[in-house]
């Protein structure tokens, strides 16, 4: 890890040209394409992306139109990570019989909800566990987008989706949101991290710090899907943000199993009274509509629960649990 | 299908991508369009930063910023984060 | 045929001879996943890296899906890629043998061919393989345990020719090639290595407007495995299969260029003729067993009877004017299968085999023989058995089409 830490101001990022290009075929107010826009400005050099099958691989590669500026490579839905392996096995080999220009190449795995949490984690895990020096970046919209919404490991607890619609006897999806950043810690890697886009810089710098760590790294970005959460596409940044002010979406980073809060979640643990209700930010959003209706009130309050819990976990985990 | 797509010995093979997206203009997908009140704006850049279609553009030269309304889909998500709100989103007039 | 090098015959199983064909042919990445019976390719082959004999990333993967996606980026990332698998491993490569394949990636693999669950059984049968026929490889079945080592060095050559550039899969028979010791002579380290040659890449159009080497290149950015829509789709499919008509001659002028170098030749590259010339009956197979169907030929010459025996070395691309050529003026051929296709009237073999006659001119009598499934041994006796009853066909015309061998009713 470096420990000069890399300084940008608005300025400098947004004057670095984009290597994820417009004309790329994501809806409206699509947050996982901010996303990644923000994540190829965090690149520090040469850089190839492998991307498993998901919104972001197939907005952005309808042949003949590529919306990639570095070297891209799709394969499969559950291959993100074994694509890393082998392209940075590839890189490392031919780097020593002196094949290769670059004095280095970073290697990025992208990977939606689908590609991570279920049909992706095998190859993750054998990625992670074999120390392949790569970052996987994980955008999280919390269902199976591109094919129809269908509900994902990541899908939250009490949210509608098409294969957990909210009907009249199931209030929508009963199983609970996987530990995913949580779990990747469990396998001793080096970095792992939690971002929000709306926090952009907290969002880059972890982009950075995760390509320059030797090794595996992973970051978990939760990315907003006006669509699929049926919310209004204009606000799809602003729920990222509420995401995190609420306590439902920490940010937080794990260095070689030290875990610390970033700076928004660490003021609201500083100051609890700047924690907001859950109320505030599944209002508005469409899949969590039940909640609100006259059968809602102990949905609402459970949510409220798990959040509460789950951010109690959180705070023991980073040390801060004494705060007042 | 248009008439300029190639037959299968012409195409390169293997499925590489020939041309780039940004010959693809997705600015007619847009209902709503962005309008800024330069009176208001500071410069901040947070659209430059957050739009998901890299539309709004930062030019250091000229020391502003410029909406590329080829690429826009109307999406809000400058008009909601500006902090001064000098964004509005208007229907877009034929 | 006299060779020009001196070789070195040492004992190995057909296993140890892939593992050292890929040690001398300057592969830069191997992706695998153990799988019986091809464990012994890359535990040999892990002993060489151990001991610093190669120069080689070997990744040992967490499955053989894996393994496979792993093998196909490396080679999209410009390096040489090798795998190995078999049975239950091939079968979870399934989506990916097609990926590679669409992605014209020059990925070569052993498969120690073995049968596919249920119920489990890890001896070998070509079910494999042979359900993975339509995937867009190359399909190659050796006899021994020297084709082993010869056909996987020629697979390199054949994968990276720029009219081809296509997978290839290098089929030995489980246990009975795999695990079974015979005399193999190797080529010098230099020799292999300037035969397989460095991997060379042939240029492609960039999205940037460029004409660059085809890899993942920071310098030359390119995007590999869009998704491609109906209207573009069917073109790309249409060129694998012109890659694969070329691969025809391409598979024929390595077996050649080989030969010059090792002295030893298989065939024309895509099939074997055994005493064909003259046949009256003949055989037509894949595999070992076609070893032990050339001694069954020669006793039988050997009594008089006109006896020949068809194998076929590539089964993708299908030999079609070999297999023509080679029976068309034979009287009754017994096309041997040591797979099945449920329902299918036959062995894929048998039907391949049948519908390049239907436009001959002389019509052979065609029947099927399903063999060997889960190990199960045929044995000589049986074997001739064959022939004898292809005997009888040309008196009494055929009786039941498709038959079992060696099963219990």
């Amino acid at each position: 890890m470096t420990n000069q830490e890399w300084k940008f101001t608005s300025k400098d990022i947004a004057a670095k040209p984009d290597l994820f290009l417009s004309g790329h075929r994501a809806c409206a107010g699509c947050v996982p394409a901010t996303v990644l826009r923000l994540v190829m400005k965090a690149t520090r050099g040469p850089t190839i992306v492998t991307e498993a099958t998901g919104c972001m691989e197939v907005v952005s590669s309808i042949y003949p139109y590529t919306s990639w500026a570095t070297p891209w490579l799709h394969t499969a839905f559950e291959t993100a990570a074994a694509n890393a392996s082998g392209i940075e096995a590839a890189l490392k080999i031919m780097k020593k019989k002196g094949k290769i220009k670059q004095d280095q190449v970073d290697v990025i795995a992208v990977a939606g909800d689908g590609g991570t949490y279920d049909i992706g984690i095998q190859a993750l895990s054998g990625a992670v566990e074999r120390g392949h020096d790569f970052l996987f970046v994980l955008y999280d919209n919390e269902a199976y987008m591109n094919t129809g919404i269908q509900r994902s490991g990541g899908t939250p607890h009490g949210a509608s989706t098409t294969t957990t619609p909210a009907g009249t006897s199931v209030p929508g999806k009963l199983e609970y949101k996987k530990p995913i950043a949580d779990i990747m810690v469990a396998h001793d890697m080096p970095y792992v991290a939690t971002a929000s886009p709306y926090y952009w810089r907290d969002l880059i710098t972890k982009v950075r710090k995760g390509l320059e760590v030797e090794g595996p790294a992973f970051l978990h970005v939760l990315a907003p899907c006006p669509r699929g959460w049926r919310s209004d596409p204009a606000k799809s940044i602003e729920y990222s943000k509420l995401a995190v002010e609420t306590c439902v979406f920490p940010l937080w980073e794990s260095v070689n199993g030290q875990c610390q809060l970033s700076v928004p979640s660490r003021l609201i643990a500083l100051a609890p009274q700047k924690k907001k209700p859950v109320a505030d930010y599944l209002r508005g959003q469409g899949r969590f509509r039940h909640m609100f209706g006259p059968q809602g009130k102990n949905l609402l309050e459970e949510m409220q629960l798990i959040t509460d819990e789950k951010w109690q976990r959180i705070l023991k985990k980073c040390g801060m649990e004494k705060q007042p | 299908m248009t008439s300029d797509e190639k037959g299968w010995k012409e195409i390169a093979p293997a499925g590489v991508c020939s041309k780039s997206s940004t010959l693809f203009l997705t600015g007619d997908w847009k209902t709503y369009t962005p309008v800024r009140d330069p009176a208001k704006c500071t410069i901040c850049l947070t659209c430059v930063i957050f739009c998901p279609d890299g539309a709004i553009h930062w030019h250091p030269e000229k020391g502003d910023i410029e909406f590329d309304l080829s690429f826009c889909k109307g999406c809000g998500i400058c008009a909601n984060e500006c902090p001064t709100k000098a964004i509005s989103m208007k229907i877009e007039q034929e | 045929m006299k060779s020009l090098v001196k070789q070195e015959k040492t004992a190995m199983s057909g296993d140890e001879a892939v593992a050292f064909a890929v040690k001398q042919s300057d592969v830069d990445v191997v992706a695998a996943y153990p799988i019986t019976p091809q464990t012994i390719i890359v535990e040999k082959f892990s002993e060489y890296v151990a001991n610093g004999e190669v120069q080689t990333e070997f990744v040992c993967t967490e499955s053989e899906h894996s393994a496979l996606a792993a093998s196909l980026a490396a080679s999209a990332t410009g390096a040489r890629a090798f795998t190995a698998t078999a049975s239950a491993g091939l079968a979870l490569m399934h989506e990916m043998l097609f990926v590679t394949s669409g992605c014209r990636s020059p990925v070569v693999m052993a498969v120690a061919n073995r049968a596919l669950s249920a119920p489990l059984n890890i001896h070998g049968d070509h079910s494999d393989s042979i359900a993975q026929r339509d995937s867009g490889w190359i399909q190659l079945y050796v006899e021994n345990a020297q084709e082993a080592y010869d056909s996987v060095i020629q697979a390199f050559r054949i994968a990276e020719d720029f009219g081809v550039m296509l997978p290839v899969m290098v089929g030995l028979d489980g246990f009975t090639l795999s695990h079974t010791l015979e005399n193999v002579e190797t080529l010098p380290d230099d020799v292999t290595k300037k035969f397989v040659g460095p991997r060379l890449l042939p240029n492609i159009l960039t999205h940037e407007g460029k004409t660059v080497p085809f890899k993942l290149d920071p310098d030359n950015p390119m995007t590999m495995g869009p998704i491609a829509l109906q209207n573009y789709y069917f073109e790309f499919k249409r060129q694998q299969d012109e890659a694969m008509k070329n691969a025809l001659a391409v598979i024929q002028k390595v077996n050649d260029e080989y030969a010059e170098v090792s002295g030893r030749k298989y065939g024309n590259g895509l099939v074997e003729v055994y005493h064909l010339e003259d046949a009256e009956v003949a055989v037509v197979c894949m595999g070992s067993t076609a070893g032990t169907m050339k001694n069954v030929v020669d006793e039988l010459r050997q009594e008089g009877v006109k006896a020949g025996l068809l194998r076929l070395r590539a089964f993708r691309p299908l030999p079609v004017e070999e297999i023509r050529k080679a029976l068309e003026n034979v009287k009754a051929v017994a096309v041997l299968d040591k797979s099945l296709s449920f329902g299918g009237n036959g062995g894929a073999v048998f039907h391949e085999v049948r519908h390049v006659l239907y436009d001959a001119k002389a019509k052979p009598y065609i029947v099927n023989y399903v063999y060997g499934l889960g190990g199960r041994d045929a044995s000589p006796i049986e074997l001739r058995g064959i022939y004898n009853d292809l005997l009888r066909i040309l008196e009494k015309g055929v009786g039941n089409p498709i038959q079992y061998l060696g099963l219990r009713e």
